[in-house]
């Protein structure tokens, strides 16, 4: 790269070169961190001689996790099947709805604020009505990480589509360019941080919307199984699977982050100009 | 609509015009011509932006329109362009009455707008991707079209710019940019909606050099509209001046100053002599308007 100079090694993020004390760092302080967690809960529990029944050890937590890992695996699959697909049929419904929004300035400001107000409202407060409608299958859980995580892709979608200069959009036109055009050439790769960045947003929200309706009532998954552990007065085990959903919570959330940067760094380089 | 412009899709005429630009010459042969316009936004009732506007520019002449803010110069840009249709009056360009869009005008703002996930040279070719013919040839002349792009980069003095990024770049190395885009497919006619309003003194007054020199060059008409009189006198052939909204011709002022114009005809007395003139007759204006409200 040219403007060595520039970019120092402090942004990390320069394309072609990596720089392992700086890669090593950023993987090792989390690391060290979430181990500290674990030393610091296992210390408070043993010290203050908590009862197991309102938080086990971490040591217990962890064989709980090794012990029961059959069951937990199974029931993570299935969080995470209802998760993807009602994140799915989020980004297509989003897509769709976004464009059909943002496409027309106008109509982009006649829906917007119905739009923030649908999106305030909280969907987890529609499981119930949900589960009466549908069972007790998957299916509350996959249309409540859609609703959840539907508002934010079609929000950002349309804003970026939308908020194309103006002028921009005069410049093309007066070169004979369509609608279609402008927004091929201009609002649709303008519009794509936005939309990954929803998308990161929108996958951690399909996740909380998924467990939460399993454990309204579910016939499989990590908060169905959480609440009978719960019933049972398995402690270890709900604590367990609050240990694997964060991670898998880390990891929905990683892999579109990294879909971002993939697919939208110019726009993180541009903003650390 | 897409067809009539074709004839706005003249090769630069090399060096026409320099005998055709006298003070005498009558608006047959204008170039843009409006006659009577009237625009007013947002329906009947609403506020009228430019109204009874009358002005025409020659073929090749580099014209410039100063005026308070708000007293319609932007919409005056869209009426040209035919990005805004009027409620009265007629605008024609290059002889053919303006009903849409026109196909093939540069049009350069204030603000860059370049775009942030394009080098600088496929930011200044993107008008190729639009305009045909060269849209359809873009994909197999591509080498040639790139080479025209550095030619143009070379122009305005940003050699070797074309595979920065924007954020790369100076505000007024983008405004560079934002000139060769509006250049690139050699479109008869260039709008300049204050493109160097943005920019400090010195790079405005290299600028000036840079759109001088374009203009010297390849012959194009040009539309400027400014508020800063200095830069309207040294560049234009000739200036209008608008009243403040509803936006009208005040005052047509040609400039009798020989070109090539070097930058120190800034500090000449004959210069400063118009500015002072221009300068009167827009402060009038805005009097009118203070007396009137
Ligand atoms: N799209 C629009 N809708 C309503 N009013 C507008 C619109 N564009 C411009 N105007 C109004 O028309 C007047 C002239 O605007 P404009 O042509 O942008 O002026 P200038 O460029 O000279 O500052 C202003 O009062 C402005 O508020
Ligand atoms: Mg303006």
């Amino acid at each position: 790269m040219a403007e060595v100079g520039i970019t120092g090694p402090a942004r990390g993020a320069v394309p072609g070169r990596v720089n392992w004390g700086w890669q090593m760092e950023k993987i090792a302080s989390p690391v060290l961190f979430t181990a500290g967690i674990f030393i610091v809960w296992e210390a408070v529990v043993r010290l203050f001689n908590v009862p197991e029944t309102i938080l086990p050890t971490a040591s217990a937590t962890l064989e709980a996790l090794w012990q029961y890992r059959g069951v937990i695996i199974e029931n993570s699959l299935a969080t995470l099947w209802t998760t993807t697909l009602g994140f799915a049929i989020a980004i297509v419904f989003g897509l769709a709805l976004g464009v059909a929004i943002g496409w027309h300035r106008t109509v982009y400001s006649a829906v917007y604020p119905a739009l923030i107000a649908f999106n305030s409202i909280p969907k987890v407060a529609v499981v119930p009505v949900l589960i009466l409608w549908f069972g007790l299958g998957s299916l509350p859980a996959i249309i409540t990480a859609f609703l959840i995580s539907f508002f934010p892709i079609v929000v950002n979608v349309a804003t970026g589509l939308a908020t194309v200069e103006p002028e921009l959009e005069d410049v093309l036109r007066a070169l004979g360019a369509k609608k279609l055009m402008v927004m091929m050439k201009v609002g649709i790769p303008r519009s794509l941080p936005h939309f990954f960045g929803s998308l990161k947003i929108a996958v951690t929200l399909a996740f909380i919307g998924a467990v939460v309706a399993e454990t309204c009532g579910a016939s499989k998954g990590l908060g169905k199984l959480m609440l009978d552990a719960q019933s049972a007065f398995q402690i270890p085990v709900v604590f367990a699977a609050l240990i694997v959903l964060s991670a898998l919570g880390i990891v929905l959330y990683g892999i579109t982050a990294l879909v971002e940067q993939r697919y939208t760094g110019w726009a993180f380089r541009s903003q650390n100009r | 609509m897409t067809t009539r412009n074709s004839s706005l899709a003249l090769k630069w005429p090399r060096d026409a015009a320099d005998g055709t630009l006298s003070a005498g010459a009558d608006a047959a042969d204008a170039f843009v011509r409006m006659s009577g316009v009237n625009l007013t936004y947002g329906g009947p009732g609403g506020i009228a932006a430019v109204d009874d506007l009358t002005l025409s520019v020659r073929k090749g002449e580099f014209a410039a329109v100063v005026g308070p803010s708000g007293c319609g110069k932007s919409t005056l840009m869209k009426l040209a362009t035919g990005l805004v249709i009027p409620q009265a009056g007629s605008i024609e360009v290059d002889g053919a009455p303006v009903t849409g869009p026109l196909n093939i005008v540069g049009m350069a703002f204030q603000n860059p707008s370049l775009l942030p996930w394009r080098q600088v040279l496929g930011n200044i070719m993107l008008p190729l991707e639009i305009v045909s013919p060269h849209r359809q040839r873009l994909k197999r002349d591509r080498a040639e079209y790139v080479a025209k792009a550095e030619a143009i980069l070379n122009l305005v003095g940003l050699e070797g710019f074309g595979s920065k990024f924007p954020w790369q770049l100076s505000g007024g190395m983008q405004q560079r940019c934002n000139l060769c885009r509006a250049l690139i497919h050699e479109p008869g006619l260039l709008m300049l909606d204050e493109p160097f309003g943005a920019l400090d003194a010195f790079t405005r007054e290299e600028l000036w050099g840079v759109i001088r020199d374009l203009h010297q060059a390849k012959r194009f008409t040009v539309i400027l509209v400014t508020h800063d009189l200095r830069e309207a006198v040294y560049l234009a052939d000739r200036v209008f001046v608008m009243s403040s909204r509803p936006g009208r011709v005040l005052v047509e002022r040609q400039i009798p100053f020989e070109r090539p114009r070097p930058i120190d005809l800034t500090f000449t007395g004959e210069f400063n002599d118009i500015v002072h003139e221009l300068r009167g007759t827009i402060a009038e204006a805005r009097a009118d308007k203070v007396a009137m409200v």
